[in-house]
């Protein structure tokens, strides 16, 4: 029987990764996500998984990854100054194509910045922050229930797509209390298996999903992975037909998939002539402020946005089409607007309603935004 | 290429990258040859390697093989040892790899004890990007970094490991090949955080910056050296500079890692069940 609890957002992201399948988290304390090591820690060994406290940032990533590798579905889970030192090996998770799942509770920045409240600056860390071009997806949940369920898809979308999903919430959602509903069961996805009649080559797929199927360590396989550019064997390769290939197959496994991974949430689209985009906290207060302007008669509607990278360009064009602006509310300086002015093609007025003050936006804040258009 | 250890080498992947006369494919070939004294399991072996010249060695060895990120080697291997403790992890590293970028987690690695066996190819300094001073490099010897003479004091990794409370230590070098093979086994074997560290001549650099004519005249550098271990406790801090001590430091037994952590999941395991009988 599904359990109801009344829970922060850290401890439902633990609750849906461990249904979700998670046997092992490397992690190091950092504010604040700290309540999701500390809750695996206690969780973990009871359901036979592992928890390891690292010695920082960097073995906590490198961690997760070798434990994926061996076939156990794992998580790490940080903030700011964390995610900023986990880049590195996401790019080798991405490029090696290694299942695995970071949350990141963004808090203010840069730098240390304000470690104990709520930003959304990491949107474009989120998909820059490793060099070079490198897949990932990244998850936007906007309440308790959805850091449960989100948890749960960014360990399919991974195991899937064989790629780091990256659960970028806030400190907001993080923290905030509110009832949920926790399944017995969840719909789990696990990592594609080799079709034993064909030679199992390690970087080739064998269908047009673009995604090689996936051996663990220990099989017998004697597979090799390296962050080297390597060929459909798993070895270093400066071959420029080569190199070329791999890269385009990576971009393409995400972006040739993007109605099966995208999804987004729309607010009384059907009429509205101003529409606001948001995502995450911001969502919650801007969905107050749309609430308010309806009951006054003023056409505004919502997309909440979940999926943000790969990001809904083509979601974001029709809305341009049909609106006469776009107010684009997040706590940054406007990381996710340009992606909307991008997307949108000058089809529309586009205006910004940001905040970086280490304050959740307010509903009031939002809704005097619709009231001066 | 000694045929004994061929079914070891990923033929198909020769020739190698490294120079001529480079020290790494003796320590290989000591390590397979420890290898072969232990049996070890082929398909129960993964071997981790971070970034530089050693690093590339596992692309050539017959075993699941992991070439991570620089420094990190035994980060990522110990989420392999962890999530998979039947497996044997062997992590090959370089002195800059392992001492520098990666020091951290050599360090905690050590300290938690955990079941793997750390080989570092120690050549004094980074091969791979033309020969930069490591953390090993001598007091005093030339590098593409050290034009004018290396000013900073070398670290003894040994020590390292031993003051951080890794189970095994030991030191040989590219000369005494035997003695790699037997601290590798012995490495291999102990249930608990196992360093061997391997001094070995890299000439294409560290040799041409200090005026080695030879790789002979190198590996004799080496030799004329090293001292035992017996040796050294007769010698002050003075006549130790620039001398490499070989021989083991550290062997004992002392509770590991992953095995400590699997006890506690079996406490829980029956705690919960002792709680689920008095439910009943």
């Amino acid at each position: 029987m599904a359990r109801v609890e009344f829970i922060q957002g850290n401890r439902a992201c633990v609750e849906g990764a461990i249904a979700a399948g998670m046997r092992f988290f490397a992690g190091y304390p950092i504010t604040p996500s700290t309540e999701i090591a500390e809750l695996a820690s206690e969780m973990l060994p009871k359901v036979g998984g592992k928890y390891i406290q690292m010695e920082d940032e960097i073995a906590s990533m490198a961690a997760v990854i070798g434990a994926s590798l061996t076939g156990v579905k794992s998580m790490t889970a940080t903030s700011g100054p964390g995610f900023s030192l986990k880049q590195e090996n996401i790019g080798f998770a991405s490029f090696t194509e290694v299942p695995c799942v970071i949350i990141n509770v963004m808090r203010g920045g840069p730098s240390t910045g304000l470690p104990t409240l709520p930003a959304q600056s990491d949107v474009m860390q989120a998909k820059w922050g490793s060099h070079g071009d490198h897949p990932v997806i990244a998850l936007a949940p906007a309440s308790v229930d959805e850091m449960f369920h989100f948890t749960v898809k960014a360990f399919n979308l991974a195991e899937k797509y064989r790629v780091p999903v990256i659960l970028l919430t806030d400190e907001v959602i993080a923290h905030m209390r509110e009832k949920i509903e926790i399944p017995d069961k969840v719909e789990t996805v696990n990592r594609k298996r080799p079709d034993k009649t064909e030679e199992f080559i390690p970087y080739q797929s064998q269908d047009d999903s673009l995604v090689p199927p996936m051996v663990n360590f220990g099989e017998g396989y004697k597979i090799n992975v390296t962050g080297l550019t390597h060929d459909i064997y798993g070895f270093p390769t400066l071959n420029p037909e080569k190199v070329q290939q791999l890269q385009q197959r990576l971009y393409d496994k995400i972006h040739k998939n993007l109605d099966d991974i995208i999804s987004y949430k729309e607010y009384f689209i059907e009429d509205a002539e101003i529409v606001i985009v948001s995502f995450g906290s911001s969502a919650r207060s801007s969905y107050e402020a749309v609430c308010e302007a309806r009951k006054e008669g003023i056409k505004v509607g919502m997309l909440v946005l979940t999926t943000i990278w790969p990001f809904p360009d083509n979601v974001i064009r029709k809305l341009a089409e049909r609106a006469k602006k776009i107010i684009v509310v997040e706590m940054n300086m406007g990381q996710i607007l340009l992606e909307v002015e991008r997307a949108s093609r000058g089809r529309c007025d586009i205006v910004s309603c940001l905040q970086v003050n280490g304050e959740l936006i307010s509903p009031d804040t939002v809704y005097n935004r619709i009231k001066e258009l | 290429m000694n045929k004994k250890y061929l079914e070891y080498y990923r033929a198909e992947r020769l020739p190698h990258i490294w120079c001529p006369g480079c020290g790494n494919g003796i320590i290989l070939n000591s390590i397979f040859e420890a290898f072969r004294k232990v049996n070890i399991d082929k398909e129960k072996t993964v071997i981790v390697s971070g970034i530089g010249c050693s690093s590339r060695a596992p692309l050539y060895m017959n075993f699941d093989t992991l070439h991570t990120t620089h420094g990190r080697a035994i980060a990522f291997a110990t989420g392999i040892k962890m999530s998979k403790p039947e497996l044997n992890v062997v992590v090959i590293t370089g002195d800059g790899d392992a001492s520098a970028i990666g020091g951290n987690h050599l360090i905690h690695a050590s300290r938690r004890n955990i079941d793997l066996t750390v080989i570092c190819f120690n050549n004094f300094n980074y091969g791979m990007t033309n020969g930069q001073y490591s953390p090993t490099t001598l007091r005093g010897y030339y590098t593409t970094t050290s034009v004018y003479g290396f000013i900073e004091r070398p670290f003894d990794l040994c020590k390292l490991t031993e003051g951080a409370g890794a189970t095994y230590v030991a030191r040989a070098t590219t000369y005494h090949t035997k003695l790699i093979t037997n601290y590798v086994e012995k490495g291999l074997k102990n249930k608990g955080f196992s360093f061997i560290d391997v001094i070995t001549q890299c000439p294409t650099y560290f040799g041409r910056k200090n005026k080695f004519k030879t790789v002979a005249s190198m590996v004799k550098w080496i030799k004329d050296n090293s001292v035992t271990k017996k040796q050294s406790e007769a010698m002050d801090e003075k006549e130790l500079e620039g001398k490499f001590v070989i021989g083991e430091f550290v062997n004992k037994t002392l509770p590991e890692y992953t095995e400590e952590y699997d006890k506690l999941i079996e406490s829980l395991k029956k705690e919960s069940q002792k709680h689920a009988e008095t439910k009943v």
